[in-house]
């Protein structure tokens, strides 16, 4: 292992399983344990878990919380509910893409923002720059947290065996618990996730992480890598941040508008993102799937019938729930509707397609 | 810990060589099949194809990636293992049994730059 490479409180459990590892946003991260094919089957029938330690969170408080994280978010945060979670975006003020994350309303004051592990110094410092005129604490404070992420039709169950509490199963879609450790500790579990599944994400030291590791191990739920992580999100019609969201890629482009909220008075990339929704964007992101089982990856082009390159895949795979061959492209526009005929460039041969939904696999979340 | 076969020949791109006269029957390794993983599509030349040594003849294709099929030798494409369109998984279950290609050879000489089971060892331990 490359030793620059940071690693989160779990990676002795990683190689302990045999896991195949690989970096990812500077962490030595399991790809897959068992098999890819393997760990996405378990989450869509079963229950798996993740690693997810390496995402960053980041806590805002003080008396200008609620105005300053409307400012940097697209979301509303307005009259949200303690022990709620808003999913949206932060955006630049030409309204290409910061990051998408996860804004949790806290009990007592403030909120924690949970973000993508590749972008933790990234936002930081775009939060304390944003920060300067407002009565604010904004602190990173990723290194205190691991986290798991319980995935699947099994999780509430698994969740409520490990932590021996039926009230969990009274967690709604979208808002979380405080619990409290032996030692005061705090533990957050939330009705979230990324694989189209109902499940939950849990928050809490890296002691308590290890050991809930080990007793959802000890209960026959499955570890899951990055791997399966991408294909579940990915047909979930789920972007990741990278592929379908960038700061080239607005959250508008990437057909995310509903989590931008244009009606608030202003945030950064407001008017950029209302301009982009009122006269149309030239490039959109949409669902493509192909009439064979060839796999378009991220990168090959997409084609009119004459050749002529109109867009680029952004994700594809050979959808493991759904069997077929599908995936996400930014295109002009003039060619995002759906069923518009489109051919995707796989080494030599072009392989006919048509855009669809791209919400690919219909989710299971608990309403 | 991957299954080298003796008797076969490997290219340093991990593809095998089973050589009967002046045909090449090509296959990938037990070490390439298991580092790429569950593998979900192969995309294979044409029977008549002619293939050059060092070139590409296809790809698998893993869940996570593409992986180009490299030619170890030149020539003729005799025959396709079409069997693999609809079970590509037979490559991860049996990497010396499921071939790709048979090539017709132009040149045998060309098997003497591949490596043997030992030298093969060496760098897919």
């Amino acid at each position: 292992m490359d030793q620059s490479l940071k690693t989160t409180c779990l990676h002795d459990e990683h190689i302990a399983l045999g896991a195949k590892m690989s970096p990812f946003a500077g962490f030595d991260m399991p790809i897959q344990y068992s098999g890819i094919i393997q760990e996405h089957n378990a989450v869509r029938n079963a229950a798996g878990m993740f690693d997810v330690s390496h995402m960053g969170e980041i806590l805002v408080d003080g008396p200008d919380a609620e105005v300053f994280v409307n400012h940097v978010f697209t979301n509303d945060v307005r009259g949200l509910e303690p022990g709620s979670i808003l999913y949206g975006m932060m955006c630049y003020p030409d309204g290409g893409t910061v990051d998408d994350l996860l804004v949790y309303k806290e009990f007592e004051s403030g909120y924690l923002l949970v973000v993508n592990a590749a972008n933790v110094e990234k936002d930081y410092d775009w939060l304390l720059e944003q920060a300067k005129d407002y009565k604010v604490e904004v602190f990173n404070d990723s290194e205190s947290w691991g986290q798991i992420a319980l995935q699947g039709p099994g999780a509430e169950d698994a969740l409520v065996k490990a932590f021996g509490l039926e009230d969990l199963r009274d967690l709604e879609f979208y808002t979380f618990f405080d619990l409290e450790d032996e030692e005061g500790g705090r533990v957050i579990v939330s009705r979230t996730g990324y694989t189209g599944e109902d499940g939950f994400e849990i928050y809490a030291s890296p002691d308590n992480i290890r050991d809930l590791w080990a007793v959802l191990l000890e209960d026959g739920v499955t570890p899951c890598g990055l791997g399966c992580r991408d294909t579940l999100r990915f047909e979930a019609g789920l972007p990741l941040y990278g592929d379908e969201l960038s700061p080239e890629i607005s959250p508008v482009m990437a057909g995310l508008s509903m989590f931008c909220k244009l009606d608030k008075p202003e945030f950064i990339g407001k008017d950029a993102l209302a301009k982009q929704k009122a006269e149309g964007v030239q490039r959109k992101i949409v669902g493509i799937e192909l009439k064979d089982n060839a796999i378009p990856r991220a990168g090959y082009p997409v084609e009119l019938e004459d050749g002529t390159q109109v867009g680029t895949v952004t994700t594809g795979y050979h959808s493991i729930t759904l069997d077929k061959s599908i995936c996400f492209a930014l295109v002009d526009s003039a060619y995002a509707a759906l069923g518009t005929p489109l051919w995707v460039r796989i080494r030599k041969h072009v392989f006919p397609g048509e855009v669809i939904k791209k919400r690919f696999y219909k989710t299971n979340y608990k309403k | 810990m991957s299954r080298i076969i003796e008797g076969l020949l490997y290219s340093e791109s991990h593809e095998w060589v089973k050589v009967e006269g002046d045909l090449a029957i090509i296959g990938v390794s037990d070490f390439a099949q298991a580092e790429m993983g569950d593998i979900t599509y192969v995309d294979l030349p044409s029977e008549g194809d002619e293939v050059q040594a060092g070139e590409e003849f296809g790809a698998l294709e893993s869940v996570k990636a593409s992986s180009e099929l490299y030619s170890p030798v030149s020539g003729t494409v005799e025959a396709v293992n079409d069997e693999l369109e609809s079970a590509p998984e037979k490559v991860n279950e049996d990497a010396y049994g499921a071939w790709i290609i048979k090539v017709k050879m132009s040149d045998t000489s060309e098997l003497d730059s591949l490596m043997n089971a030992a030298a093969y060892s060496e760098i897919a331990g």
